[in-house]
């Protein structure tokens, strides 16, 4: 079967290109190795949330901010762009309730109590916005070995926020019925809160132990499939603004949002192929004819006009380090750039320092085509999207989810336009 | 100024100190213990956890190798809850001279080490993992054995015969009148509260430090700090502890240790052990010997490396480390230097650790002029009674008949939520890397990417700390990670990282906790 597109990896780079482009009728493949970041990261979008402070606004701060790092992929991005990507995937998951503009962060709790800028937020983590202050209480669940309320609150009443705006948080933990389980994943938490009986027992023993006016913030484990409904009866049964903290992976959040995009491409007629490895490409000179996975069994070779190559960083298994100290993008052998030389140090002593291996990746042109050793594209049908491109400080910047959302909506965009 | 009494002075907190320490109060007598850091934290702590059997040392090293025929024998009847009875093999590489295999074989006939030469077929169906060219293989009685449960098993034991341990406590000062020591001034690292010890006899147990603690006798004992880095990889790639059957040399011994198999080692002379800085090119030397054995070493993963500091003792100077030899020295500072009520015993190694704390102890009977024999040869340490070799499994075993009945926290080395507390109150620490050494928190596949998170939460809630403790604890905890990390992230560990800065840097973005 041959598509018009291919796009290598599920996670939100490769989703948000293969559903901007299914979307607009073309046929389109998705095949990954498994699935993405979306199930390790929060379904938070941050765009730029930190340059040497906190930033306040992402619209703002971003030309200055692309002017001062010139190998950033945000230099081949404009803020109307960014914005539109933005807009679009609010609008594409309705279902998910996004909120937020890029002209200004929201202040949201992590789980150690830190106030993050990020830009765009799932409504279920909207009403924990930091900015104005408020008195909010933490709710732990007995049994959820992730989520630490009371570690949480304090660090956060001293957490620095803009305006002098106050902060008091207290914590409430729950012994929720859990049967013989003693040891219960977050995942198996949003089952749970699916059930009508969980949610009774909850609302019941939560709902005399609030205060007038508490913001009431939980673990992200408010549902699966049905979380805006577990989310709004909360809300309207405790008669109290709820929302949810982010917790270590898997992240339902994430999980969420992964499920909403691939639906969504079902539904579009995308195909999304999970457990197979891309390996090596088919190609006439500039031309990418095919890229081959290594499937059950055999190899296979799928074939289409334009490929999106979106198989994530390090973590993701897209850049592979080796033990002589060689770098390789493991689907294409992309030239990279950023690498250290093998007999150079590629980390440094401190932990949170600036590593030089950090910002290794591809390098892309306008279009977001990689670039070859001499600077030109090295398939003139192949673009690049997420944290295989070179340039960004995804932790430093929080700009991870920003950066995978934008570059996958550019990908696609450009695309589109070769096409048309 | 608090003041404490006792008749033997420890200081230092290793498999030395401590075997003293159990020694001198199991015959009776009133003994404290200081260590500046925390137990086994510095060479004891950080060496390749091998028993030895004599094999390493048979040809080069005879007296070692006795010694290590006879305190493995005993260990094995009296710490064997601190054993993993993996056996050792020797087996003779491409790269190793053929003609070493028989005086190898005589060397161990002749130091009495247990040796037999099994087919390679055989050894090679033992450890399916080995390089298939090898042409000779000898089974040993090497095992692996866990420092710090030897180590606390010791301090158990010494505090139950009346001892005191005191962690986290440095000695500043000897006192010394006229031509006798009589006590220390140390102080709480933690606290910085200063106490004085007046004790009858103090023994410098400090192992590669002995040189500075002598020093504030105004002794001269020139320790040469031996470095041997060594590197922990993921899994266990061999399941008996396998040598090169050769002269010892860098790089020739992969110890399978509890989840881990740890490759060693490197012998370079360094001026301070407490700079035991880590290179490239040793890690490489490293992986390369490692491939060596086991073919594709290289692609597996790594997790994480440290160097420790051989204490070795000179007589006079010596350029090379390993031509020292391996055997301990008693030295009794009052015929040495005229200096009464002081004794250092330093060289050695883990495996003979109770031998030398019987030599010491010996030597404190003597200047207290009494009589008292030692009974470690033959009580065992707590947890040891029945004789139970440890195994991997076995705390797989414990958690099975109800798998998910409580939370576990670590789930690399299975550490479940009553388990971190109870070692927090037993250690009395809310320091993540003191829990690490207690518990192997943290020392599995994702270097303590989920469970660090948890257990800070975990002290925060249940040793009520302040949020600045208890931030100060994780950060350091990642700080001290990474040391060990950096120098071997390559391949899948790599990732492994990434995704662990995804949960730090990212998620929780611990980077900016308020100060």
């Amino acid at each position: 079967m041959n598509y018009d597109v291919v796009v290598i990896g599920a996670g939100l780079a490769g989703l948000t290109a293969a559903l901007r482009l299914a979307e607009q009728g073309q046929r389109v493949l998705v095949v990954a190795k498994g699935v993405g970041g979306t199930h390790l990261a929060p379904a938070a979008i941050d765009v730029l949330g930190y340059i040497d402070g906190p930033v306040e606004s992402p619209a703002q701060a971003l030309p200055r901010f692309a002017a001062a790092h010139p190998e950033h992929p945000y230099r081949r991005l404009s803020v109307e762009l960014i914005r539109s990507s933005l807009g679009w995937l609010r609008d594409r998951l309705a279902e998910l309730g996004y909120q937020g503009r890029l002209e200004e962060n929201f202040l949201l709790p992590t789980a150690v109590g830190v106030a993050k800028p990020t830009v765009l937020v799932p409504e279920t983590m909207a009403a924990g916005d930091l900015r104005a202050g408020g008195r909010f209480v933490f709710v732990g669940l007995r049994g959820l070995k992730d989520f630490y309320p009371a570690y949480l609150a304090d660090n956060l009443v001293r957490a620095a926020l803009p305006g002098g705006a106050s902060v008091s948080a207290r914590t409430v933990e729950l012994a929720p019925p859990l049967g013989d389980e003693g040891d219960v994943t977050s995942v198996g938490f949003a089952r749970r809160f699916e059930q009508p009986e969980f949610r009774d027992m909850v609302v019941r023993e939560l709902e005399q132990r609030l205060v007038p006016g508490e913001i009431v913030g939980f673990p992200a484990v408010l549902g699966l499939r049905h979380a805006r409904e577990v989310w709004q009866e909360l809300e309207t049964r405790l008669r109290h603004p709820v929302f949810e903290v982010p917790t270590l992976p898997p992240s339902v959040g994430g999980i969420r949002l992964f499920e909403s995009m691939t639906a969504a491409l079902r539904r579009e007629g995308a195909r999304v192929v999970v457990g197979s490895t891309v390996s090596g490409a088919e190609h006439d000179g500039k031309r990418l004819g095919g890229v081959v996975a290594q499937t059950a069994g055999r190899p296979r070779t799928y074939r289409a006009r334009s490929f999106v190559l979106a198989s994530g960083g390090f973590a993701s298994g897209g850049l592979q380090l080796d033990s002589y100290g060689r770098v390789r993008e493991t689907a294409f052998d992309l030239a990279l750039v950023g690498v250290p030389s093998p007999d150079a140090p590629r980390f440094e002593p401190g932990y949170f320092d600036e590593h030089p291996i950090a910002r290794a990746g591809v390098a892309a042109d306008d279009e977001l085509r990689p670039l070859d050793a001499e600077g030109a594209p090295a398939f003139e049908n192949l673009h690049v999207a997420g944290a295989t491109l070179a340039g960004a400080a995804p932790w430093r910047e929080a700009s991870g989810n920003g950066l995978s959302l934008a570059t996958g909506y550019a990908a696609a965009s450009a695309i589109l336009e070769r096409t048309s | 100024m608090p003041a404490l009494e006792t008749e033997v002075l420890v200081v230092g907190g290793g498999s030395t100190g401590a075997g003293v320490v159990r020694d001198a109060a199991m015959r009776g007598f009133s003994a404290i213990l200081v260590e500046r850091g925390d137990l086994a934290a510095g060479t004891t702590g950080r060496f390749h956890g091998l028993l030895h059997s004599g094999g390493r040392y048979a040809v080069t090293d005879p007296v070692a190798a006795r010694e290590c025929v006879a305190e493995n024998a005993i260990l094995r009847r009296t710490a064997a809850d601190c054993i993993e009875d993996t056996g050792g093999l020797f087996v003779t590489t491409k790269w190793d001279d053929p003609a070493f295999g028989d005086e190898f074989a005589e060397g161990c006939r002749e130091t009495g080490v247990p040796l037999e030469e099994i087919p390679v077929p055989q050894a090679l169906r033992l450890e399916s993992r080995l390089d298939p060219t090898i042409s000779r293989a000898f089974t040993v009685p090497d095992a692996s054995l866990d420092p710090w449960k030897l180590v606390w098993g010791c301090a158990r034991s010494a505090k139950h015969y009346g001892a005191k341990i005191l962690p986290y406590h440095r000695v500043l000062d000897l006192e010394r009148q006229s031509d006798r020591i009589v006590g220390a001034l140390v102080e709480n690292e933690l606290t910085g509260e200063k106490a004085r010890i007046r004790a009858q006899v103090v023994v410098n147990a400090a192992g590669a430090w002995a040189g500075q603690i002598a020093e504030l006798a105004g002794c001269k004992v020139t320790v040469l700090p031996g470095k041997g880095i060594m590197i922990a990889m993921n899994h266990r790639l061999v399941n008996t502890v396998v040598n090169r059957c050769k002269r010892p040399a860098d790089g020739d011994i992969i110890v399978p240790i509890r989840t881990v198999s740890v490759i060693g080692t490197t012998d370079t002379r360094v001026s301070n052990p407490d700079e035991l800085e880590v290179t490239q090119g040793e890690v490489d030397e490293m992986l390369d010997e490692g491939e060596k054995l086991v073919p594709g070493f290289r692609e597996a993963r790594a997790l994480r490396v440290w160097a420790g500091a051989r204490p070795l003792f000179s007589a006079e100077e010596v350029t090379d480390t390993r031509e020292v030899s391996r055997t301990h020295t008693l030295l009794d500072h009052a015929e040495r230097d005229g200096v009464e009520g002081f004794v250092t015993i330093t060289g050695g190694k883990t495996t003979t650790f109770r031998l030398m704390a019987e030599t010491a102890v010996d030597a404190v009977c003597a200047h207290l002029g009494v009589d008292r024999p030692c009974r470690t040869k033959e009580e065992p340490l707590p947890d040891s009674e029945e004789r139970h070799f440890y195994w991997l499994g076995s705390r797989v075993r414990a958690r099975e008949p109800m798998p998910r009945s409580e939370e576990i926290i670590c789930e690399c080395e299975l550490i479940t939520r009553n388990r971190l507390k109870a070692a927090i109150v037993r250690r009395q620490t809310t320091n993540l890397d003191d829990i690490r050494r207690t518990l192997r928190l943290g020392m599995g596949p994702c270097q303590g990417g989920f469970c660090i998170y948890r257990a800070t939460g975990i002290l925060h809630a249940f040793e009520r700390l302040d949020q600045r403790a208890a931030n100060a604890s994780l950060l350091d905890f990642l700080e001290e990670r990474w040391k060990g990390v950096h120098p071997i992230l390559h391949g899948d560990q790599l990732r492994q990282a990434r995704l662990d800065d995804w949960i730090f840097q990212g998620l929780l973005a611990v980077q900016h906790l308020p100060e």
